[in-house]
């Protein structure tokens, strides 16, 4: 590595929704833009349809295994957009009320469903997100849409980004998609930055910030094996004027916990309060006799379902509990998924069992009917009750794998109140799909690695009380001025449905308060670019809303 | 991107017998043939030693090739606290773990892996493991894997992939609406 320290406008921290976004708008507003990422560069040619370690599958992911919780995340150029579903609802309305356990709104006064729409809008256009109609969803999401309605409820094909016209249903999103159907960052935000000069540099995990004597930072990395991401080959500075943390919730408390040293305390907040985003899954086995006799489904060659491998991940969902007259708590979504072999499927646990509910005899046969599977997503409202213990020595994790498996520091203990959602949720599910023989149904087991999130979130969040926030309401860390915060970290709690929006709207939303501490550093940079694709829509709508964000 | 590159940590006899004896625990399957000890025999086809848990479980790229040796000391250790526990002889030609009965084996792996046993993370990563051997084969390409009849995949039912390697479904639902929308959704298909 060079001795010499290298300066850019921007430093951004991970190149997921919060990263990418950020970057973006920065870099075509004019600023010199650096994003760091800890994984991997992955084109689209190189996503594979495999389970070897060593795939895509598991270059693009990392597994943290914490203590009463695991997350999975995604490590790649691109972040979770890479390895995620692309469901894309918007948080109901009652969520931005939610008081948690801190007996006041958890919420910044500023931000409500009405304020972030315009927001939500600006993503909408730039993901290309639409509303799928009954012809998109899968058979795993008719089966649960018939179950719903069986048993007199409702079900909604889901908001998603993905271009249905190239989507082949392969049902390999997590790998990354090879067929660029899925509007991952990589289709849209990531180009049109790069087009405006930023630079994005994988496999550069970000250790910790210090401070220079003129005020601005200095970003400390590791430069990460392409493979074996357990090996370092060097490390380096750069020096920002702004820096931009979006390294995922699971992340970016770890690098402000160890940045402590040089950057002086952190706000309380910082790895407290992490939530799981409330989830849970349950795995049916249908009776495939019943699905046809009791629902009326028909592949078209007399099959009823055999078809959990079959899809685009979540496609339908059930919002019946997503009702702001119901207490805190006893609000919830319920959305088929897939959850494909190797990082579940040992979860899965056998109805009625004698022996061991999650191996065994039981088990084995209980994978033999995985083509009837049908797995069901439940997101609660949990009570962040996550903390991050102290930092590992490098990274979120000691890594046990080559890639995606570590062990994290992160603990977490479900309230009662979460418990009793859990089993509240668990019971509906049962409830729904048990009757009239429909299916045998079991929540995975929380025994082995805890809980488990594909969503975690509020580690280091926005607030307007500095006890419980780490962030004021434009998603700058309290205290340190120039240093902002825009991934899930930032989400103040459980927003019982997929956050992947909400993050990329409040990211969205923190734009123009990052531009402003920009210019007051002395950087040329304005605000003001349209959609990467250049539509102009989402930008009109949000002008009037700029100078209660650009304050400073 | 792994091949040519398969470093496996070369083990003893009763170390293979005792990890064998864990992974068929895991997910079982039938003897490979009257002098199996390893495997107990309690269900029928191909379980995860069949699907190569030992080959999985030996590779650099797990993070717990290098753990081996010690877990199965440790797992053979629990096993002879385990039979005098439950005062079971024990057929001492073979590892202590071996020579347990599958439901033994079954009830000292629950123990192991129950919340507060100190060593709980071990048996958990090694029973992960196991399992991807049997439901993923991780150690393996998986169109290569199916092409071959990997007991694990095959009994799962997962189709072939196209020529190209790769996954596509024309069909892929019902074509219909099977359900009423929640009346409160908004345009734009989000929750109100």
């Amino acid at each position: 590595m060079s001795s010499a320290v290298e300066h850019t406008d921007v430093l951004v921290v991970g190149s997921g929704f919060g990263g990418a976004i950020t970057a973006y708008h920065l870099a075509a507003g004019g600023a010199k833009v650096t994003v760091l990422e800890r994984g991997p560069w992955l084109e689209s040619s190189e996503f594979e349809h495999d389970y070897k370690l060593g795939s895509s599958y598991t270059r693009a992911f990392d597994f943290v295994v914490g203590n009463g919780m695991s997350v999975l995340g995604g490590n790649c150029v691109g972040g979770g957009s890479v390895v995620y579903f692309a469901a894309m609802p918007r948080a109901p309305r009652f969520i931005f009320d939610r008081h948690g356990s801190i007996g006041r709104r958890m919420w910044p006064a500023a931000i409500s469903r009405g304020t972030l729409d315009p927001w939500y809008d600006r993503v909408a256009e730039s993901l290309s997100i639409t509303k799928q109609e009954w012809s998109d969803v899968s058979y795993a999401g008719g089966l649960w849409a018939a179950a719903c309605d069986h048993t007199g409820r409702t079900a909604n094909p889901l908001p998603v980004a993905v271009d249905n016209s190239k989507c082949v249903n392969c049902n390999w999103m997590m790998a990354g998609c090879r067929f660029e159907a899925k509007q991952s960052l990589l289709v849209n935000y990531l180009p049109a930055a790069l087009a405006h000069g930023a630079e994005i540099r994988p496999l550069h995990e970000v250790q910790h910030i210090s401070r220079t004597p003129d005020g601005d930072y200095r970003v400390h990395y590791n430069v990460v094996h392409d493979e074996d991401y357990r090996i370092h080959n060097g490390n380096g500075v750069i020096e920002a004027k702004i820096v931009v943390i979006a390294a995922g919730a699971a992340a970016t408390p770890v690098i402000l916990q160890r940045s402590e040293a040089t950057l002086g305390i952190m706000p309380r907040s910082v790895g407290r309060y992490f939530s799981g985003n409330g989830e849970r899954l349950n795995t049916a086995v249908i009776n495939e006799d019943k699905a046809a006799e009791l629902l009326g489904l028909d592949r078209g060659d007399g099959v009823a379902y055999a078809a959990n491998h079959i899809g685009k991940g979540p496609t339908v969902a059930n919002w019946d509990r997503l009702d702001g007259s119901l207490p805190e708590y006893s609000r919830y979504s319920l959305e088929q998924l897939y959850f494909p072999p190797g990082l579940g499927t040992i979860l899965a646990q056998v109805p009625d069992a004698t022996g061991p509910s999650w191996f065994g005899t039981g088990k084995k046969e209980l994978l033999r009917r995985w083509k009837s599977w049908l797995t069901i997503f439940t997101m609660i409202e949990d009570d962040n009750e996550g903390v991050f213990g102290p930092p590992p020595a490098t990274g979120n994790a000691h890594r046990i794998s080559q890639q995606m498996l570590g062990r994290g520091n992160l603990s977490y203990s479900p309230a009662k109140t979460t418990i009793r959602a859990w089993e509240q949720s668990d019971a509906e599910v049962k409830e729904i799909l048990e009757k009239d023989g429909l299916a045998e149904v079991m929540p995975w087991t929380n025994d082995l690695v805890g809980a488990y999130t594909v969503h975690p979130l509020a580690s280091c969040r926005m607030g307007d009380d500095p006890h419980t926030s780490a962030l004021d309401d434009r998603n700058e860390l309290r205290g340190h001025p120039g240093i902002f915060v825009t991934d899930g970290s930032a989400v103040p709690g459980a927003l019982t449905v997929n956050p992947a929006m909400t993050i990329a709207a409040l990211a969205e939303r923190a734009v123009p308060g990052i531009v402003q501490a920009a210019r007051d550093k002395g950087v040329a940079v304005s605000y003001g670019a349209p959609a990467p694709d250049g539509s102009r829509g989402g930008r009109k709508s949000v002008l009037p809303l700029l100078p209660s964000l650009a304050r400073r | 991107m792994q091949d040519g590159k398969y470093l496996q940590t070369p083990l003893g006899e009763n170390v293979t017998m005792t990890l064998e004896a864990y992974a068929d625990t895991i997910i079982p399957g039938a003897k490979r043939g009257p002098g199996d000890r390893a495997i107990a025999g309690v269900a029928t086809g191909g379980g995860a030693v069949q699907a190569g848990a030992l080959e999985l479980l030996q590779w650099d790229a797990t993070g717990i090739h290098d753990g081996l040796e010690d877990l199965a000391r440790r797992v053979n250790a629990h096993a002879e606290a385990y039979a005098a526990e439950q005062a079971l002889r024990l057929d001492p030609t073979v590892p202590p773990f071996v020579a347990l009965a599958y439901e033994h084996r079954a009830s000292l792996i629950q123990r192991l892996t129950t919340p507060g046993h100190p060593e709980k993370e071990f048996w958990v990563l090694l029973a992960l493991f196991c399992n991807m051997a049997f439901d993923s084969a991780a150690h393996l390409h998986t169109a290569q894997a199916l092409a071959d009849g990997h007991p694990g995949l095959v009994a799962m039912g997962i189709p072939s992939p196209d020529a190209d390697g790769l996954w596509r479904f024309e069909d892929f639902g019902y074509g219909r609406a099977l359900a009423d929308p929640h009346p409160d959704t908004t345009p734009t298909g989000s929750p109100a």
